[in-house]
């Protein structure tokens, strides 16, 4: 702690910055240099594989086994090469000058080690002559500055006992305890919940400009990046391809690729509300209350939780309404209901006038033909033994009029509608890239053209330019062939490019309905102003980033 | 955490009646009349009718098996044909041989591979871990009692270093005692290695790929540190597990290494038993290890929640 | 990559190795009866305890019956029970455990109690109890690994088709309108079949090894029979005269063994790519 900040000089520069598999082997990142000011904050952009994580984890000399960074590579944390530093030479600027925080607050904490262990670790390690009091003193201060609730009962409880935002939190306290000049934070929040994320990442700002400590951001999200960062350097494939005041490179993107980022940013999509229409109800849903039985137990079970709680809802067709809410406000479950998934405790929903049947029986198969689901996770809803034809295809097999010829063209057919060529027949789930899949996914959920498609967060696990892509595919599809669709999402950028109408839901009830335009401009209920504040992505001004350099 | 100790031991209650009624109505399925079965051809009818009366024999088959479960309760399982002598007092003794040999050999096992294991997923990809990989393998595939003769063979016969038969308790004479039990364990550990280190190294190698151990690592911790403090107690849950099994069925396989270096343990009593026909001792001795087994593997399961603290929720 | 190319090269190795030792013992036990050079029960009082020369390679055992044939016999004895052994334990376990699975509720429940309690006792006194019972024979051996070993098949069967059935393709195959068995037909056992593979290899090691301690305690393969378990049986009082008598048949057995355990890390490898290391 002793050389403390010169404002001119840079805490941490990095030229030449290249990340090998091996000595010679492909490059993960490639000949990319930044540096970062005392107390400012640098975001690196990219999607998945553009090598950001990479480049950060280098800083730390934290590379999984095969990687190295190349020869020729520099980075200098204030006068100190780290690029071949002896391994105890780190040691000593690992936690105490440098400190990081994971993606992944579920597993970024040691499950078998009390919290108040971990955290103490680090400043038993840097802090030799602190006593175990004044150690605990620190840390009880920490857990009340990141405002955990009973810190006390914190220091002797283990990970599992709290929440993905909780743990974040303590991970936080745990890394700015020791009042590091550098924190790299991986993707604080992606794993977070919409809420959540802002609180965390305005704790972390907090935290970080009281103690003067610098920033290395890694994201894939521009829009969050816009808020709070004062220069961004954008990354494909290994390079960095644009760097600078981030309101500059977002509002006037000079690389191509920084372009298509800043188009993939949700926008409204133009075009007429479908619902605006006289509409006729496809889907309706009566007082419908879904409760999950509790687990057994050695005696008894455990309580029963109410997973949605008196819904009524109304899906026109040809109308793509949107299913809004945090995790855990049962809009999945209902989701999943409304395909005959799960069977309700009670009320009622009827498919154009007739009642849902749950999965068994030969009726409730002629009633499937029509209705479709495409799940979240493009990896888990493949089968992984099926050809991509033969997934298709599945659908149509059950279809008595189709013979094998009729059910051959129309898979080729629905392949080209949703942008797969015909090579992708003969090949398997593990081939294809995420959006691929997700296409792929699609074409099986459209291929008997059905009425009704429940879309269940189709695009939370894909890059922002390929959602950007799946969200244009299904409204195009849905212009060509008029099936209505219940789209549920927490994500409100996704929502407002798609949706005609939207159904906020909180605690398993609807607290608002109305046409898009409505609830993004005029929220009433108070639930729904908070998911809109949470969104950032929906900032198209850069205001944020003025704020941000205002900060400075 | 009371709630977790009290909900395992119960569940080993059904298993444990279950086990209890399978042997009961298995002896049942030997041809002929289960009390001059039992005494064997010379049985006179007098003895025959009197240990009828002796093991309850009348009435339907559920009665005969609570009458039959009460007698074992009670300690009673009855009475060795060949010998006469009561068959628990003769099972404790030849269990307490037995035991000494397991469990020393389980304890030195775990004692080198636990160690080992981790030391090969820590050096991951080195001729260290190919080398330790390799040998594991190899003493996977060396079935005990081949083993055994061959350690016999060389020890005993050609070298001379050991007595190559019979036995002296560690409790009567503990140097003689360590020279007959040496080969033995010596060729238990040999035999068990191989699946601990396996499973040492293989469970290390998950955790340490799982973030909480790069963030130890960017704490400024030194490697060994990451390695003892983070990696080692959440690597050592599954190995643990593995360790009770393999305790519990060395017992139930221990005949195999007591015949080979003729011990008179448990497990010999056993084989000698069936080769005689003494029906009360078989039944006996195989309700004693299966319970033990349950038992081993039940305070295994109860001290788990020391490794993995989720558990005890 | 200098990291890729060992690991490689292991893989390769354990398949190689473990394949071709395999193979070279499946074709001895195929084609034994053309390799054997004598009959493995005829009696030649001439040749008691011969060491290994050319009329007999591997020497002749005390009633100088020729110790080669006798392993080349012995060979078959061990691939047939393992054999037949394996096929039950799977075929019944994969039954079990896959209704299990896929019915849940009191089904499930009962099977599981009653599986565990299997389970309950340690493998190898499970078999020796019914040799015990039943007197030893082929069939009763067979029976008795069959019973021994099919619990574990339960248990891995139930927990994968527990784990596929939570995936997201079985819940679109059912919103399709697919039946339950065509579900469960064409998506969930289909996916189940990798670790019961791998299970399946690392039984046949298992059963081999127990049948073979089975018949060296004198409660497996009855004699004359040859087996490799009851050579090392009779052998064994002739442990210094003859030790030729015991170091080869175990050298047959641990050679099985080794081929087997380096076949079943390479399908483990090939198989579960997250088990890779």
């Amino acid at each position: 702690m002793t050389m403390k900040s010169d404002p001119s000089q840079p805490v941490i520069a990095a030229e030449h910055l290249t990340v090998t598999v091996g000595p010679g082997g492909n490059k993960l990142v490639d000949d990319a240099s930044f540096s970062i000011r005392p107390g400012s904050m640098l975001a690196l952009v990219g999607e998945s594989g553009s090598g950001k994580t990479m480049a950060a984890r280098a800083v730390l000399g934290l590379l999984p086994t095969p990687l190295i960074a190349a020869p020729g590579s520099s980075i200098r944390f204030r006068h100190t090469e780290l690029v071949g530093i002896a391994p105890p030479a780190l040691r000593k600027i690992r936690g105490a000058h440098i400190g990081m925080v994971f993606q992944e607050p579920m597993v970024s904490l040691n499950p078998s080690m009390t919290i108040g262990r971990q955290m103490a670790e680090g400043l038993k390690l840097h802090h030799r002559r602190l006593s175990r009091g004044e150690i605990r003193e620190r840390c009880l201060t920490m857990l009340k500055r990141v405002s955990i609730p009973n810190p006390v009962h914190c220091l002797d409880a283990y990970p599992h006992e709290f929440s993905g935002g909780m743990r974040q939190r303590i991970m936080l306290a745990s890394v700015m305890l020791l009042k590091p000049d550098l924190l790299i934070a991986d993707e604080p929040t992606t794993a977070l919940d919409t809420l959540v994320q802002r609180d965390v990442l305005d704790l972390m700002v907090e935290l970080t400009q009281e103690n003067g400590t610098a920033v290395l951001l890694i994201s894939h999200d521009l829009g969050m990046v816009s808020h709070y960062a004062r220069d961004v350097a954008v990354m494909l494939k290994g390079r960095i391809v644009e760097q600078g005041r981030s309101y500059e490179v977002l509002s006037s993107p000079q690389h191509d690729y920084t372009q298509r980022l800043v188009d993939a940013l949700p926008r409204r999509s133009a075009g007429g509300l479908r619902s605006a229409r006289t509409i006729k109800p496809l889907v309706e849903l009566c007082d419908v209350v879904i409760d999950y039985a509790g687990r057994p137990r050695l005696f008894g079970r455990t309580e029963a939780k109410r997973a949605v709680d008196g819904v009524d809802l109304t899906i026109g067709e040809g109308e793509t309404l949107a299913l809004v809410g945090g995790s855990g406000s049962g809009k999945t479950t209902l989701g999943r209901a409304t395909v005959g998934l799960i069977t309700p405790t009670s009320g009622s929903i009827a498919f154009r006038g007739g009642q849902i049947m749950t999965w068994r029986g030969r009726a409730a198969r002629l009633q499937r033909e029509e209705m479709q689901i495409i799940f979240q996770d493009p990896y888990s809803s493949l089968d992984p033994r099926q050809r991509i034809g033969d997934i298709v295809g599945e659908p149509l097999r059950l279809d008595t009029t189709m013979d094998g010829k009729a059910r051959d063209a129309r898979v080729r057919e629905v392949l080209d509608e949703v942008g797969l060529s015909q090579d992708f027949l003969r090949r398997l789930p593990h081939q294809l890239s995420g959006g691929q899949r997700q296409r792929v996914a699609i074409a099986r959920a459209i291929a008997r053209r059905p009425a009704f498609v429940v879309a269940d967060e189709p695009v939370s696990a894909l890059d922002m330019t390929v959602q950007k892509q799946i969200l244009k595919l299904i409204r195009d599809l849905q212009d060509r062939y008029g099936f209505a669709c219940l789209f549920v999402s927490h994500d409100l950028g996704a929502v407002e490019q798609v949706a005609d109408r939207v159904a906020v839901m909180q605690n398993g009830k609807i607290v608002e309905v109305g046409s898009r335009d409505d609830i993004f401009d005029r929220p009433q209920h108070d639930y729904t102003k908070r998911l809109l504040n949470a969104a950032m992505l929906l900032d198209r001004t850069f205001e944020g980033a003025a704020v941000a350099t205002a900060q400075l | 955490m009371g709630r977790f100790l009290l909900g395992r031991l119960l569940q080993a209650v059904p298993t444990l009646i279950i086990v209890s009624a399978a042997i009961f109505f298995a002896m049942r399925l030997i041809p002929g009349d289960p009390a001059s079965v039992m005494l064997g051809d010379l049985a006179t009818p007098e003895q025959v009718e009197a240990l009828r009366r002796e093991m309850g024999l009348s009435g339907s088959l559920p009665s005969q098996y609570l009458t039959w479960l009460g007698h074992i309760f009670s300690g009673d399982f009855g009475k060795s044909i060949s010998s006469g002598e009561h068959v628990l007092p003769l099972m404790l003794d030849r269990f307490a041989v037995s035991a000494t040999i397991v469990v020393t050999a389980v304890v030195f096992a775990a004692l080198i591979a636990v160690p080992a294991g981790m030391f090969a997923a820590w050096k991951q990809g080195s001729f260290a871990d190919y080398g330790t990989v390799a040998l594991s393998t190899l003493l996977l595939s060396i079935p005990s009692f081949w083993l055994g003769l061959m350690i016999l063979l060389v020890f005993g016969m050609w070298l001379e270093w050991f007595p190559v038969i019979g036995y002296v308790s560690l409790g009567e004479n503990f140097r003689q005692g360590v020279l007959f039990i040496f080969m033995p364990v010596l060729t238990l550990i040999m035999v068990e290695l191989g699946p601990i280190v396996r499973m040492a190294r293989a469970s290390t190698i998950e955790v340490s790929r799982l973030e909480y151990i790069t963030h130890a690592r960017a704490k400024g911790l030194s490697e060994s540190e990451v390695m003892w403090r983070h990696a080692f107690r959440n690597a050592f849950a599954p190995t643990w597990t593995l360790i009770g099994l393999i305790l519990g069925g060395l017992l139930g396989g221990i005949a195999i290494t007591e015949t080979v270096f003729t011990i008179p343990g448990l497990g010999r009593l056993l084989v000698e038993a069936i080769y005689a026909r003494d029906y009360p001792v078989v039944q006996g001795c195989i309700l004693f290890i299966s319970v033990i087994y349950v038992i081993v593997n039940l305070i295994v399961d109860m001290l788990y929640p020391l490794f993995d603290p989720k558990i005890a929720q | 990559m200098t990291r890729l190319l060992p690991r490689l090269a292991r893989g390769r190795a354990n398949l190689v190795i473990g394949g071709s030792l395999v193979l070279l013992l499946a074709l001895l036990a195929i084609f034994g009866p053309m390799l054997a050079p004598y009959d493995p029960l005829k009696l030649n009082l001439r040749a008691v305890l011969k060491a290994p020369s050319a009329s007999h390679l591997f020497g002749a055992d005390e009633f100088g019956r020729d110790v080669l044939s006798r392993l080349i016999y012995g060979a078959r004895t061990t691939g047939w029970i393992a054999l037949a052994t394996v096929a039950i334990a799977v075929t019944l376990g994969l039954l079990f455990g896959i209704v299990a699975g896929f019915l849940r509720g009191w089904t499930d429940r009962i099977l599981m109690i009653l599986n565990d309690s299997l389970l309950a006792f340690p493998g190898l006194l499970l078999a020796l109890f019914i040799m015990a019972i039943s007197g030893a024979s082929r069939e009763a051996l067979i029976l008795a690994l069959s019973v021994a070993y099919m619990p574990a098949v339960v248990r891995v069967a139930r927990a994968s088709v527990l784990s596929v059935r939570e995936r997201e393709y079985i819940e679109a195959s059912r919103v399709m309108g697919n039946s339950e068995l065509v579900t469960m037909v064409r998506h969930v056992l289909p996916n189940c079949m990798a670790p019961i593979t791998v299970l399946a290899t690392t039984m046949f090691g298992w059963v081999i090894l127990s049948e073979s301690a089975l018949s060296f305690l004198g409660l497996g393969v009855p004699p004359p029979a040859p087996s490799w378990g009851n050579m090392l049986a009779s052998g064994r009082p002739f442990i210094t005269q003859a030790p030729y008598l015991l170091i080869l048949p175990g050298l047959c057995i641990s050679l099985t063994l080794l081929g087997i355990n380096m076949l079943g890390d390479a399908l483990r490898d090939w198989l579960d790519p997250k088990m890779q290391a």
